[in-house]
């Protein structure tokens, strides 16, 4: 477990950093905010190539920093890997000598995966011979992937790993670093400002604005809150844990959740793949008697739990309850006032198929 | 073009005095362009200055300095004449220190534009694996400095092979031992009928200048090719 707790200051009347927060066993921590919110400079603090002005940082029971106690353990005692958002390859090496630069100075009680299982892992056999500057955006990050967990770190730090490359190379690197978060039985902290990806990877969500922790949690707890940052976006939504569980001859996928089924378009996934989906509150209506004749498929029988106010003015967020899940629905007030909607009665929430394209793996 | 035997002497002995410069002041002057680029000290602007003075000032200046040092009665000659047996002045190891102490600044010069070439985010990874200072200078600093390392050898090597002032002054134009290419040419002038001979080395020292740069060009290329660098 990392425990962060640190103050810092860029320059006299610069950005003031002032945050806390933890990072679990294992999984994806998602250090999450609009640029400029300081999360780069936590990471940078947490690999040791920053000393903060005051505060500690603690990895699995050793001390990293403590200002109090004059404590700095330099980055090559640290044991962070650290995947940079610029690939940061050595261009005189070859990517098998990248990808071993790392191992060789392991400690050698270290454990991790081998030479063998991270390039199969990768996907990497066709670039050993090569050199950085013949490679891809893509290919690149992935030797940087690579590099980075061969050097048999206590901690994985990527920042923004996909923030340099253009849609078509995320989305062929994305796969990969899900296959990294399952195949490494290591914590790992995960710098972006990318919502797609914390639906695709994150377990925990740290939420920073202006160099301050808003919220930290599950990340499926903090998608319904609707007093966060989080609400005014456009994408606001719930995250929806879901097993595939078949695929019909006319081309739609059913997904499973906990209190009920969805029905989404076909899916490549075999049934028993688990999908998280982001349902947006604005892609949900609701009617106060079932309806009939729509083309919406997913009609899902839910509970009213409570009202907010929206994000933006005359909206209003309602929170529904269906089963043991959660669904938010953003309406304007006028619909509210019209249905008379107000806390436990029974309402029917319509969610149309096409919309659930926020889609992401989850372990 | 038929040479002579002390013609192909001089050749012979520019091109070692230049070597042996090169070689001499190759690895302080990476120490000090490290020192320069990468360090805050006291003295900082000091040495800058003192490296760079040869630039500066006049030939014959540097070569009296070296005498006034190295001279069998200076500070520095005098013991390493009387510990060591080691005698500078008049020498063609003379005429390689002089040779060095001109050609220090481009060295220095061409390894910081090297080094500054060089992302220290590079280094900054290199540290997050693992990599302790040394290790990473030699693994990851010096191999992407090496075009400006290589610069500056070539460069040096190239001007080293023409000095003139302070080798005179400070080793004599000895044939054999310290009348290097420059100084056979200005004996030449000197010498009634030696118009065709100076001509002669005149050329000679030119084309060697050119196929030297062209060298160097050639050098750099490659191996910013090899960095992966356009």
């Amino acid at each position: 477990m990392l425990e962060v707790s640190v103050r810092h200051r860029y320059g006299r009347d610069g950005f003031a950093l002032d945050a806390g927060f933890t990072v679990a066993e294992a999984g994806v921590t998602a250090l999450f905010g609009p640029s400029g919110c300081g999360k780069s400079t936590l990471l940078s603090i947490v690999a040791g190539l920053l000393r903060p002005d005051a505060g500690r940082v603690v990895l699995g029971g050793t001390v990293l920093v403590d200002t109090a106690r004059r404590v700095f353990l330099p980055p090559e005692a640290r044991r962070c890997g650290v995947v940079f958002q610029d690939a940061r390859l050595f261009p005189h090496l070859s990517v098998a000598s990248n990808l071993r630069y790392g191992l060789t100075r392991a400690p050698r009680d270290a454990t991790g995966p081998g030479m063998a299982e991270v390039v199969a892992l990768l996907g990497l056999e066709a670039l050993l011979a090569r050199r950085p500057a013949g490679l891809s955006g893509g290919e690149r990050q992935r030797v940087a992937l690579g590099r980075a967990l061969l050097a048999r770190p206590c901690l994985l730090l990527m920042d923004e790993p996909l923030a340099a490359l253009d849609a078509g190379r995320r989305a062929e690197v994305l796969p990969f670093l899900a296959r990294l978060r399952d195949a490494a039985r290591l914590p790992i902290l995960y710098v972006t400002h990318a919502l797609e990806e914390v639906d695709a990877l994150a377990d925990r969500l740290v939420l920073l604005r202006d160099g301050r922790v808003l919220a930290e949690g599950a990340v499926e707890d903090l998608a319904t809150r609707t007093d966060l940052p989080l609400a005014a976006r456009r994408d606001a939504g719930v995250l929806l844990p879901c097993t595939v569980a078949a695929t019909d001859p006319g081309g739609l996928t059913r997904l499973d959740f906990p209190g009920g089924t969805l029905l989404a378009t076909a899916r490549p996934e075999p049934p028993g793949t688990r999908l998280r989906l982001r349902i947006r509150a604005r892609d949900v209506a609701l009617a106060v008697a079932e309806p009939r004749g729509l083309s919406t498929r997913n009609i899902l029988p839910a509970v009213i739990q409570d009202l907010a106010p929206g994000s933006a003015p005359q909206e209003v967020f309602v929170r529904l309850a269906v089963g043991p899940s959660t669904l938010l629905a953003r309406l304007t007030e006028d619909s509210v006032a019209r249905l008379a909607l107000r806390p436990g009665i029974p309402v029917w929430a319509l969610l149309k198929a096409v919309t659930f394209d926020h889609l992401g793996g989850v372990r | 073009m038929e040479l002579s035997a002390e013609e192909w002497q001089a050749i012979r002995l520019s091109l070692e005095v230049a070597g042996r410069s090169v070689l001499v002041g190759l690895v302080p002057a990476v120490l000090v362009a490290l020192l320069l680029s990468r360090s805050r000290f006291p003295g900082r602007f000091l040495l800058d200055a003192l490296v760079h003075l040869p630039l500066v000032v006049p030939p014959v200046v540097v070569g009296w300095a070296l005498l006034m040092l190295f001279g069998l009665r200076g500070p520095i000659g005098a013991p390493l004449h009387d510990w060591f047996g080691i005698r500078l002045v008049f020498t063609t190891e003379g005429a390689a220190l002089a040779t060095a102490v001109m050609s220090f600044p481009l060295i220095v010069r061409a390894v910081r534009l090297g080094l500054d070439q060089v992302d220290p985010g590079l280094e900054a990874a290199a540290r997050t694996l693992g990599a302790g200072p040394l290790d990473r200078f030699l693994t990851v600093t010096l191999p992407l400095m090496a075009p400006g390392i290589l610069a500056g050898a070539v460069t040096a090597f190239a001007a080293g092979l023409g000095e003139f002032g302070a080798v005179i002054t400070f080793a004599s134009n000895i044939p054999g031992e310290t009348q290097t290419l420059p100084l056979a040419i200005y004996t030449a002038t000197q010498s009634p009928g030696g118009e065709a001979v100076a001509a002669r080395l005149a050329g000679l020292s030119l084309a060697l200048a050119v196929a030297l740069l062209l060298l160097a060009e050639w050098v750099a290329r490659r191996m910013h090719l090899l960095l992966g660098r356009a």
